[in-house]
């Protein structure tokens, strides 16, 4: 089932770039990807948030705050001011998050970190778990993937909220 | 909610769609600008003197050069022509960039086996022709037959792409002048290229430039010399008119 969402996914980039091999070679690795990771879940949203936790995973708060700093993980400090005082260069593309726990619960808050477009669809930030099935021209190593895992997410949901 | 979405769409669509161009180099600190500036501190000169080389090399057995035609260190070529590029030329079958256009020459008049789009060589030539140019104002052609490719590769420039499913008009338009990091969004104008990348440690293309970009993203880059980033290059050099050609600038 992956595989065919995979296949159908790649359009004409692989008509153009990969042989039919080619294709069940990134078919394989795909499957073997998912297992590694997470298969991707499908979430809700109603109301401006997703009410239920991704997967069911709980979120822990430190790995949440060390993915907001990390440059290879959320990055989220490269658009947003966050309490990371440690860290020097803070972006100033999206609003400064001090505070965002007061403004939104944790449900309204996972659904602008799982995809902010909901919200505006004019938006630059990215949407760190949308399915992965709707990205126009993902490198080919991104295939099939969400920008963060379903357990990313929570651990940055958890921490978001402490920011009051 | 309705009324915050509504809000939401109201600021991102009044923000200036075209402000006035804007050079890379006012986003830079003042020592790469002395570098730039100072003809035998800037690194990228290295590249315009090799083009230079290329410009009036003879090969064993061969008829022409490019400076045969073109003039003594490129004395007959006319820096508002080259201000022009990409061109509309209707016998080279539509849009043409300036790489092309050296390539045409590569093959066509000094008759050598063509060129793959950026190559070193090519890459070389361009930055010397268009350092010949330097301190002419960029002026595309956007009226004619340019009007509709323009079209095309504005809608290619406001097209989400790859992973993180961005546009290049959110970081260099919608959001320029603000940091992304460390980083300050310039408006990503073309009118230093090629130009040398100190982080890279080399010259860079337009089009090398783009790949770069599409892959901060994380999108599938197109090819160079695809027509998908010809049409890039033609609207990204129309939103350059009236700045002047730096070429070879010095950016981060
Ligand atoms: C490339 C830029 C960018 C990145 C990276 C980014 N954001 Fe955002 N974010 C924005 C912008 C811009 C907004 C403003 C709302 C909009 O544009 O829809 C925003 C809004 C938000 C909001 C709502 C804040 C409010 O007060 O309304 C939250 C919460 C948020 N971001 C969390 C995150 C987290 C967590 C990460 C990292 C995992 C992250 N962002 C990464 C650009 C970004
Ligand atoms: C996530 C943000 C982001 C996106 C999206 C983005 N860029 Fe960039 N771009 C940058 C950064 C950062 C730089 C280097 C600093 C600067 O000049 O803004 C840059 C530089 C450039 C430059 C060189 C400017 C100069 O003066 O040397 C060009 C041209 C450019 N980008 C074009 C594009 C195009 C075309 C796209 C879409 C395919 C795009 N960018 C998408 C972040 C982005």
């Amino acid at each position: 089932m992956l595989c065919d969402l995979k296949g159908a996914n790649m359009g004409s980039r692989s008509v153009r770039l990969l042989p039919w091999l080619g294709l069940y070679a990134v078919c394989t690795v795909a499957l073997a990807d998912a297992s590694a990771q997470q298969a991707y879940c499908e979430w809700q949203s109603s109301d401006f948030a997703i009410a239920s936790p991704l997967c069911g995973l709980e979120g822990d708060p430190a790995r949440g705050r060390a993915l907001a700093a990390d440059s290879h993980g959320g990055n989220c400090l490269a658009c947003h001011q966050m309490p990371i005082d440690e860290e020097p260069f803070h972006g100033t593309i999206g609003p400064p998050l001090q505070g965002v726990g007061e403004r939104y619960s944790a449900a309204q808050i996972r659904l602008r970190i799982v995809d902010e477009q909901q919200i505006n669809p004019m938006t630059i930030m990215p949407g760190f778990y949308r399915d992965p099935a709707h990205a126009n021209r993902i490198a080919g190593e991104f295939w099939g993937k969400t920008f963060l895992t379903a357990q990313q997410v929570e651990d940055l949901v958890a921490y978001l909220v402490t920011l009051k | 909610m309705r009324a915050l979405l509504a809000v939401l769409l109201f600021v991102t669509l009044t923000l200036p769609a075209q402000a006035e161009p804007v050079s890379g180099y006012a986003f830079l600190d003042d020592s790469t600008r002395e570098m730039q500036d100072d003809e035998f501190s800037n690194p990228g000169m290295v590249t315009v003197d090799r083009g230079a080389e290329l410009f009036h090399e003879l090969r064993d057995s061969e008829v022409h050069s490019c400076s045969s035609c073109h003039g003594e260190n490129g004395a007959k070529i006319d820096a508002k022509a080259i201000a022009r590029y990409p061109v509309f030329n209707a016998n080279l079958g539509g849009l043409v960039t300036l790489q092309e256009r050296v390539n045409y020459c590569w093959e066509i008049n000094l008759d050598r086996f063509p060129l793959t789009p950026g190559n070193s060589q090519l890459i070389a030539l361009e930055t010397y022709v268009r350092h010949l140019a330097r301190g002419e104002k960029v002026n595309v052609q956007t009226d004619g037959e340019m009007a509709p490719l323009l079209a095309k590769g504005e809608a290619l420039y406001n097209t989400r792409f790859g992973q993180l499913d961005m546009a290049c008009q959110h970081c260099h338009v919608q959001h320029q002048g603000q940091m992304l990091r460390g980083q300050k969004l310039s408006q990503g104008q073309a009118n230093g290229f090629p130009e040398y990348r100190l982080g890279r440690g080399r010259i860079t293309s337009l089009q090398q430039r783009l790949t770069e970009c599409f892959v901060s993203f994380r999108a599938e880059p197109f090819e160079e010399g695809s027509p998908e980033y010809d049409l890039l290059e033609l609207y990204i050099m129309s939103r350059a008119n009236g700045l002047e050609i730096e070429t070879p600038a010095v950016r981060f």
